[in-house]
């Protein structure tokens, strides 16, 4: 199959769809490739480059269009792409099936198969193919990196012969992937960063990127973010509430502001209020990568940096991606190339659209004169449910300490109860065997009690050098040999010798071996 | 030397034992028990040797020497993956030793019997207020040997409490004898480790224990040392039967138990010999071995009684039938899967020790900890053939010992892992025995490991486990079979890892 790669009409967009690198591991699957002239151009890919890699250039978007099987390229068509679309061509691209509903129907009228990228489910089989991390990984970088430039202070923390400088402050509102990026990239530039989400359960990533989680007080059974493909859900009102106090409490503190929370196909939560932009200091930044949906900060202007009366900038760029097309455009390629590696598994160039594979059916919007969209839901789930924790039940201080008194208690009488039979037993055996057999009997069972006491505390992944030692140390047997063997019967003697000969064997052989095995037990 | 100082002696000896088992709690510490526990032996046998009443010295040194010989070439020869096999012959010798022991023991009250009628007295007759007349001359009473002394001055209250202990020790010790022959056999594979009885089953067993408690009621009635002898073979049959009847993948509990056997074989025949060190460490090692069998019956969730007396119940009802089909994978797909992953779960199982694995496991462990991935081993407490015997597998193959994790230190790790590989174990990972409550293991505690994102199982073929139960882990959405030999099959895997 052959496939195509446009240069991209919408206004600022820099990225490509294919790299010369991917282009070749296509190739590799037996595709031809195909782009026009100065496709990769603004994402510093030359025609020549795409030509070594052995990809055909064509002069214009028209013999792209008709010359390619299947399109690859980033942003949703245009209304005169959609005209170049034809029966039998596959349009690899973002295309949202909501707010392009009408281009959607149309590709479908047409016979012409569409793939959306943003509708890759979010299993773990296809995070290889999912465009919307690998681009939002880069938002989140780029968004520190657009702050660190609007903000006039370092980031980390200094103490300087010129004076002492206080780290920044950053707080993350989202911790999905642009937010963990975003993460990542402020606390390796050394500000103290802070995270929220209202998926608790990201706590503990946010935590592992370096950031700190600030935990609300508030009490309601949250949504776990499994159910919902892992991502966030609409809150209630009250949790809301609970959620901005928080925010107008740190709002005077934090120096930046990056907020990334988004609802699959809803309008962006505000969660960074006027009054909490008006309580910042002179000189902070906000950066709103939810400036598309119409931000998390209602003074957030789409695609433009503002600047408040009282000096705090706000970023409302929504083409972070693009602003690095270099490393976007490797990355979407690469995604672009994983999901071609599914659609042709036999790797000889011939696409086999199998609309039974949970990845490829999700994907796909339109096929066979037919819009496939909503797909059903995916037989693998996304993320395997958290299973439900019990709430530790909050004893009062008197329930435990009753708790503890019955526990005592019971320990007690099994105690006493053991002791008491143990004791009689031992009585009994004293009423009739002799004082001779007695001395030793209370050695045996000190001994027995110690053992027991002992081996209790030995560690499990030991409990083969352990028979080794006992193994060794039960040839003690041997002492009884050895007072046997000076008597003057022969038989006696014979006997005796050989136990000591076997004892013996056994008492270096199990040493020697647990020597060696212990030697072996290292530390990393 | 006194006989005061070879006792101070054992003093010593026995708190350096105590100290080698407690040491054993940690794999630094017990790098020093270790030695505690040969300088004990070492103060022992010297003080003994050297003791009052021994004599025939330089005999006995050249024989310790000789056994120290070959035990040297049996512990440095021995493979790791052979480790349960040596364990359990070298019960064995216990065993046989305890049996000579008692024997002599035996022979040795006949001969004083003798003795003390050739000068027209009784042995053990006892004066008004049971004081013992010993009446012996005194020339003759100073060349017997201590232990001659020892059995001279008893009542016969004491001599019929000696014979119980030696009758204790001499049995306890054949059967041990028997039972771990018969459990080396099985697990070098020289007898077949299914479990096999003989016809009669458990009345055999129980049969051949009646005989043997008769026997010792006629023993002690004076009928002579035969009972004692067919006493003895009762009980090496007994250990025979015992063990044939045990499977193979119970042999971690009848080897600690063996072990135990050997311990109280040892206290019995210190009780009869009157030396306190005996029934020191007799005690100290019967109740370890006690312990370790009780780990190895809980970690099982079965009674003691039920592993001793062989096989598995039979289901309880119908069982859940397995849906699905095992799907096959092929290394490059675990390779891929594998340096894609973050965290990764290693499950070894006996099949690792049989294909000699652990170096290709250890290696693989190697390659992807190098690349930053969280890989740890998950070890069940009866995987393998001996307690702790994976541990000793990987600790051979040089797996640092703070990435392997027991059952209950990881098991609620598993939904956060992303690759799980399950290397020749089969019902610690069955979740059957938490479904479905009709499995014949039912209540076991196993490994999760079905709830990491991604399963694999090295397996030779489709066959069931030891249990002979279906394991519905094969049949699981995220589960792949990667089938072949666990060797082989690693050999395959290691040059894609990159």
């Amino acid at each position: 199959m052959k496939i195509g790669t446009p240069k991209e009409i919408f206004e600022g967009e820099a990225r490509v769809a294919m790299t010369p690198d991917s282009a070749l591991q296509l190739q590799k699957l037996g595709h031809e490739c195909v782009v026009e002239t100065g496709a990769g151009a603004k994402a510093g890919f030359a025609d020549a480059d795409y030509k070594a890699a052995g990809v055909e250039v064509v002069k214009t978007a028209a013999a792209l269009w008709k010359a390619a099987d299947i399109v690859a390229k980033v942003r949703v068509p245009d209304a005169a792409e959609m005209k170049r679309l034809r029966e039998g061509q596959t349009l690899i691209s973002f295309f949202s099936p909501v707010a392009d509903e009408d281009k959607m129907k149309a590709a479908a009228d047409k016979g012409a198969t569409v793939i959306a990228m943003e509708m890759i489910p979010r299993i773990s089989r296809a995070q290889k193919m999912d465009a919307l991390s690998s681009m939002a990984n880069i938002a989140g970088y780029r968004a520190v990196i657009e702050a660190g430039n609007n903000f006039g202070r370092f980031f980390t923390g200094q103490i300087t012969a010129a004076g002492k400088v206080p780290p920044a402050k950053v707080l993350v509102v989202g911790a999905g992937v642009a937010g963990l990026a975003a993460i990542g990239t402020s606390t390796s530039l050394g500000a103290i960063t802070y995270a929220f989400d209202v998926r608790p359960e990201v706590a503990e990533q946010v935590e592992s990127m370096g950031a700190e989680f600030v935990y609300l007080d508030f009490e309601e059974e949250q949504q776990d973010g499994a159910s919902t493909g892992g991502y966030a859900s609409v809150s209630s009102p009250e949790f809301r509430e609970a959620q901005l106090a928080k925010f107008r409490e740190l709002a005077p503190e934090v120096d930046i502001v990056i907020t990334t929370a988004l609802i699959p196909n809803r309008e962006a939560p505000e969660l960074w209020t006027e009054d909490m932009v008006k309580s910042m200091k002179a000189g902070s930044v906000i950066v709103d990568l939810a400036a598309e949906k119409g931000g998390n900060c209602k003074l957030t202007v789409k695609d433009e940096k503002i600047v408040t009366d009282n000096g705090v900038t706000i970023i409302g760029y929504t083409d972070f991606p693009s602003r690095m097309a270099t490393q976007s455009s490797s990355l979407y390629a690469t995604n672009i190339r994983h999901l071609m590696t599914d659609l042709t598994p036999e790797k000889d160039g011939v696409v086999n659209h199998n609309m039974e594979d949970d990845v490829i059916r999700g994907a796909t919007i339109a096929h066979a004169k037919e819009v496939t969209f909503p797909p059903p839901p995916p037989k693998v789930a996304a993320i395997a449910a958290a299973p439900k924790k019990e709430a530790p039940k909050e004893l009062t201080a008197e329930e435990k300490r009753a708790a503890e008194i019955e526990a005592f208690k019971l320990q007690t009488r099994n105690q006493v109860g053991l002791l008491a039979i143990g004791g009689g037993l031992l009585l009994a055996v004293g009423l009739v065997a002799p004082a001779s057999f007695m001395q030793h009997f209370i050695v045996f069972i000190l001994s027995v009690f110690i053992g027991f006491q002992v081996i209790w505390n030995v560690a499990h992944s030991l409990h083969t050098p352990l028979m080794a030692v006992t193994n060794a140390i039960s040839s003690i047997i041997i002492l009884g040999a050895l007072i046997q063997i000076g008597s003057s019967s022969l038989l006696i003697t014979l006997l005796a010798a050989l136990a000591v000969f076997m004892a013996s064997i056994n008492i270096f052989g199990g040493f020697l071996v647990t020597r060696r095995m212990l030697a072996m037990f290292q530390k990393s | 030397m006194e006989f005061g100082f070879t006792i101070a002696a054992y003093a010593v000896a026995a708190v350096l034992f105590i100290l080698s088992l407690g040491g054993l709690s940690g794999q630094e510490s017990a790098k020093r028990a270790v030695w505690y526990g040969i300088v004990g032996m070492a103060i022992a046998v010297v003080a003994t040797l050297f003791g009052p009443g021994q004599g025939l010295g330089v005999v006995s040194v050249v024989l310790i020497a000789l056994g120290a010989a070959v035990g040297y070439q049996l512990a440095t020869k021995v493979q790791m993956t052979q480790m349960p096999e040596l364990v359990a012959i070298m019960h064995s010798l216990v065993g046989l030793a305890a049996v000579f022991v008692g024997f002599n023991a035996d022979i040795m009250i006949n001969n004083m019997e003798s003795l003390f009628a050739a000068n027209d007295l009784v042995l053990g007759a006892t004066e008004d207020g049971s004081f013992t007349a010993i009446g012996l001359p005194k020339e003759i009473y100073e060349g017997l040997s201590s232990f001659g002394q020892l059995i001279a001055k008893k009542s016969q209250v004491e001599i019929n409490i000696l014979k119980v202990e030696l009758v204790l020790g001499i049995w306890i010790g054949a059967v041990t004898f028997t039972g771990s022959v018969i459990a080396y056999g099985k697990l070098a594979g020289k007898v077949d480790s299914a479990a096999t009885k003989l016809p009669g089953g458990h009345l055999l067993n129980a049969g051949a224990a009646g005989l043997s408690l008769i026997f010792t009621i006629m023993y002690l009635g004076g009928s002579g040392s035969w009972t004692l002898v067919l006493l003895t073979l009762l009980a090496l049959f007994i250990g025979y039967h015992l063990i044939m009847g045990i499977g193979g993948a119970d042999m971690p509990v009848v080897v600690s138990m063996l072990n135990s056997y050997s311990g109280w074989a040892a206290a019995a025949i210190g009780f009869s010999l009157g030396n306190d060190l005996l029934i020191v460490v007799g005690a100290l090692v019967g109740s370890s071995g006690a312990i370790l069998s009780y780990i190895m019956c809980k970690a099982m969730n079965r009674s003691f009684i039920s592993v001793i007396l062989g096989g598995f119940g039979g289901p309880a009802g119908e069982q859940m039938a397995v849906e699905g089909e095992q799907v096959a994978i092929e290394a490059d797909g675990v390779a891929t899967a594998l340096n894609e992953a973050d965290s990764v779960i290693i499950i070894p199982g006996y099949g690792m020790a049989v294909a000699q694995a652990q170096t290709g496991v250890a290696e693989l462990v190697r390659k992807l900890r190098a690349k930053g991935k969280n890989v740890r081993f998950a070890i069940h407490p009866v995987a393998g053939r001996l307690p702790g015997h994976m541990n000793v597998l990987l600790a051979e193959a040089k797996v640092p010992y703070d990435i392997v994790m027991e059952m209950d230190e990881i098991n609620e790790d598993f939904p956060d892992t992303d690759v799980a590989i399950v290397i020749g174990s089969n019902d610690i990972v069955n979740p059957a025995a938490q479904d479905d409550p009709n499995s014949p293991i039912a209540g076991m505690p196993v490994l999760e490991c079905w709830k990491a994102k991604q399963v694999f199982v090295s397996k030779r073929g489709q066959g069931t486990g030891y249990s002979g139960i279906e394991n519905p882990l094969f049949f699981k959405d995220n589960t792949r079979m990667f089938y072949g030999d666990a060797k082989a099959s690693l050999d395959k895997l290691l040059p894609m890892i990159d």
